[in-house]
């Protein structure tokens, strides 16, 4: 089935890694819904978490395209496992002061964090699951959204239980 | 301790050449390449002048081919390095090891657009197994290890070009000269032996198949597995079909020598495949124009898939059982596991179509067929010769009409298809096999292509041969026009061609023309007979044969359209 899966690849922090990861999606046809780098535990190894969709067969052959990259350590599928996956999100609304009161209530309900109130605009910060910031953002369509990034998922492997 | 000892990265690059026992490259100089072609005045080991860096390149591949060693090509930055690209990308898509070192701008001119820099690394990712730039520190110390990790690369696991690209100030700078240690190498790793329960499994398979056929690939050749698959065929009594790049492995005057399958294949091969219930698929990777349309290719086969590439198990078609592990020792696991298997009905009514279906084409224009000069060059060399290949129509007779016994015979633009590949590939095979016959088998229009490295050939007294089939046509281009385009025929004309005997002649080589039957057997032993220096062969053949069998493209073996006559 065609749903959106995510991976975590682990490469050596070299110049032109992503480069290369980036256009191997490119070249073979694979899509990246959404896309996060950042430095890891190693000083030598960066991390991407790669979220894409894709069928099984199609998400196995991404997994050992990446993999035979000389410059990537490990490839993780976090299919059908136990994660904690968060993304930020910033949204930028221009609303009036009739309207803010509204606003700071649903950031509640959301457990959102208004950073910056300029002239005529509220910014909120959220953070959670992609489900989360998602229902978020559909709920701000009401409001004039001027301006919104979002971090890309990251996911990491829940630790193990005790038996 | 002793003091580091710091050489030019010139010499730490030769030094790491004569570790690897390069005897032989293809290097075309420039600003950035002077410091090696400098270090190089010192050294023993060879470096060959191509006319063109695409010679260059191409030339290192069909000396890999032809040797199974590791070919290497230098160019100097900017166009020098761009004039690799088709050969690099011909490289990948067959899979051929080889390193290619490219001069680089000084590391701090570096992307500001500096007289003839060009991001080779950039461009060369999609078509390399893995490229380097030398620029920051930590690679400039490791030096003598990227060089010798890229020839690991290059010929380890799925083998593959690896390109290093080397800026002025590291080649005439000094390195720190490391001693060897490759299995310290970043990218050292120990293959794993073949899954034990997978190999059972596919031995149990082939035991209880009623109709199974083995279908190698390059990897065969990669994988130096050729006896091991003879000796699995005569175990079980397989009937073996090979895809282009797998020419030789298995000898194709062999009964159970089924050919080659798919878009040009033999009808025979095609039959074996369509109504097999179980594919051995050693070393190939079911491309495009071998299944044709992949939903009614093999439709009754299982599939058991032994294969380097992890990747390309379960790619195109599903295996029922998957053995990533080089072809070789799989092979060797499968011969011990399998038990003797008897030649039955099966095999019988392989055999007995393929002599019901043979190859064939009518010969009754003015002018000869080209399938025939192909049949006469078999005779006169009695099938011995090493055999490259432009692309095209002269490509597919030569598949069909060379029948070869032996492997790393047989240099091709499989993948790529590359016109212009076969002569400086007969080049750098003759280098690797010098006391052996080798012949490029051309179209009018390869041939053009990289015309220039005959001048390489006569320099260096190389006895090659060049066997153009010259019909005035871009023929395999013609032929589609001709089949599917109405016979619209545009952009496909040569007439105009230089002739080619006085241009061997300009180059110092042997220029010969034949247009006749008759004369065929004894222009090409003429040919054969110049020992000293190219020979480039003129044969006039008719203008508007076809290659057949056709499964045309995206059809499968139902909409296969025969040879029009019976031979002779
Ligand atoms: C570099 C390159 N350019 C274009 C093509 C497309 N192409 C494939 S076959 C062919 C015709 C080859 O003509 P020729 O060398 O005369 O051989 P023939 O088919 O007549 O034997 C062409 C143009 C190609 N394969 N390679």
């Amino acid at each position: 089935m065609e749903i959106e899966r995510t991976i975590s690849v682990l490469v050596k922090n070299r110049p032109r890694v992503l480069a290369r990861i980036s256009g191997l999606f490119a070249r073979r046809g694979f899509n990246i819904d959404s896309l996060a780098v950042s430095t890891t535990e190693s000083e030598e190894i960066s991390r991407m978490t790669i979220s894409t969709t894709a069928d099984p067969p199609t998400l196995s052959q991404i997994a050992k395209q990446v993999s035979k990259l000389h410059d990537v350590v490990k490839v993780i599928d976090h299919t059908n496992r136990r994660t904690v996956e968060r993304e930020l999100c910033l949204i930028k609304t221009s609303v009036d002061r009739g309207q803010r009161g509204e606003l700071i209530a649903l950031c509640d309900v959301f457990r959102g964090d208004i950073v910056d109130i300029g002239n005529g605009t509220v910014m909120v910060q959220l953070i959670g699951d992609t489900d989360k910031i998602d229902a978020f953002v559909e709920l701000l369509a009401d409001y004039d959204i001027v301006e919104m990034v979002r971090s890309g998922k990251i996911v990491l492997d829940r630790g193990a239980q005790k038996e | 301790m002793m003091a580091q000892e710091m050489i030019p990265g010139a010499q730490a690059l030769l030094r790491v050449f004569e570790e690897e026992n390069v005897d032989v490259f293809f290097g075309y100089p420039g600003g950035s390449v002077i410091p090696i072609f400098d270090a190089l005045y010192d050294s023993s080991i060879k470096c060959v002048l191509p006319r063109h860096e695409q010679g260059g390149a191409h030339a290192a591949d069909g000396y890999a081919r032809a040797t199974g060693r590791v070919g290497v090509c230098m160019a100097t930055s900017g166009p020098g390095a761009c004039n690799l690209v088709t050969g690099l990308a011909t490289a990948y898509m067959d899979s051929i090891p080889m390193v290619a070192v490219t001069g680089q701008v000084r590391t701090n001119l570096v992307g500001s657009d500096s007289f003839q820099e060009a991001d080779v690394t950039g461009i060369t990712i999609p078509i390399t197994k893995h490229n380097y730039l030398v620029k920051e520190p930590y690679q400039i110390e490791r030096f003598a290890d990227v060089v010798r990790e890229a020839f690991y690369l290059a010929r380890s696991g799925r083998p593959g070009p690896v390109l290093i690209d080397v800026p002025t100030d590291v080649s005439s700078g000094c390195v720190p000269w490391t001693p060897r240690n490759i299995e310290a190498l970043d990218a050292y790793e120990v293959p794993e032996p073949p899954d034990a329960a997978a190999i059972e499994r596919a031995a149990e398979m082939i035991a209880k198949a009623e109709r199974p056929v083995m279908m190698i690939g390059g990897g065969v050749v990669n994988g130096n597995a050729s006896d091991e698959i003879r000796e699995l065929s005569a175990k079980c009594n397989l009937a073996v079909v090979h895809t282009l790049m797998a020419k030789g492995c298995f000898p194709e005057s062999h009964e159970l020598s089924m050919g080659m399958p798919g878009m040009h294949g033999m009808a025979y091969a095609s039959y074996a495949i369509q109504h097999s219930d179980l594919l051995v698929v050693i070393g190939a990777r079911f491309d495009d124009r071998i299944t044709g349309d992949l939903s009614r290719f093999a439709p009754d086969a299982q599939v058991i898939h032994i294969d380097i590439d992890p990747a390309e198990i379960d790619k195109v078609r599903y295996a029922n059982i998957g053995i990533a592990c080089d072809a070789k020792t799989a092979t060797r696991a499968l011969i011990e596991a399998a038990t003797a298997r008897e030649r039955g009905a099966w095999e019988e009514r392989l055999i007995t179509y393929k002599r019901e279906h043979p190859l064939g084409y009518t010969d009754d224009d003015e002018l000869m067929a080209p399938q025939f000069v192909v049949e006469k060059l078999h005779e006169v060399t009695g099938g011995k010769a090493i055999i490259a290949t432009e692309v095209g129509q002269n490509q597919m007779w030569a598949a069909q009409y060379y029948g070869l016994d032996e492997p790393r015979k047989w240099c091709t633009s499989g993948g790529l298809g590359t016109m212009g590949y076969g002569h400086p590939a007969a080049i750098g095979a003759q280098f690797g096999r010098p006391g052996e016959l080798v012949v490029d088998i051309a179209g009018d229009g390869s041939i053009q292509m990289n015309m220039q490295e005959l001048t390489t050939g006569t320099i260096h007294k190389l006895p090659y041969k060049i066997i153009i089939l010259n019909n005035s046509f871009l023929g395999m281009v013609r032929q589609w026009q001709d089949m599917f385009y109405d016979k619209r025929y545009s952009g496909v004309d040569l007439t105009g061609n230089p002739d080619f005997v006085k241009l061997a002649e300009a180059h110092g080589a042997v220029g010969l023309r034949c247009g006749d039957r008759d004369k065929v057997v004894e222009t090409l032993e003429r040919a054969m007979e110049v020992d000293d220096g190219p020979v480039m062969v003129d044969f006039v053949v008719s203008k508007e044969q076809n290659v057949f069998p056709m499964i045309p493209a995206g059809k499968s073996f139902e909409n296969l359209i025969g040879c029009p006559m019976a031979r002779k």
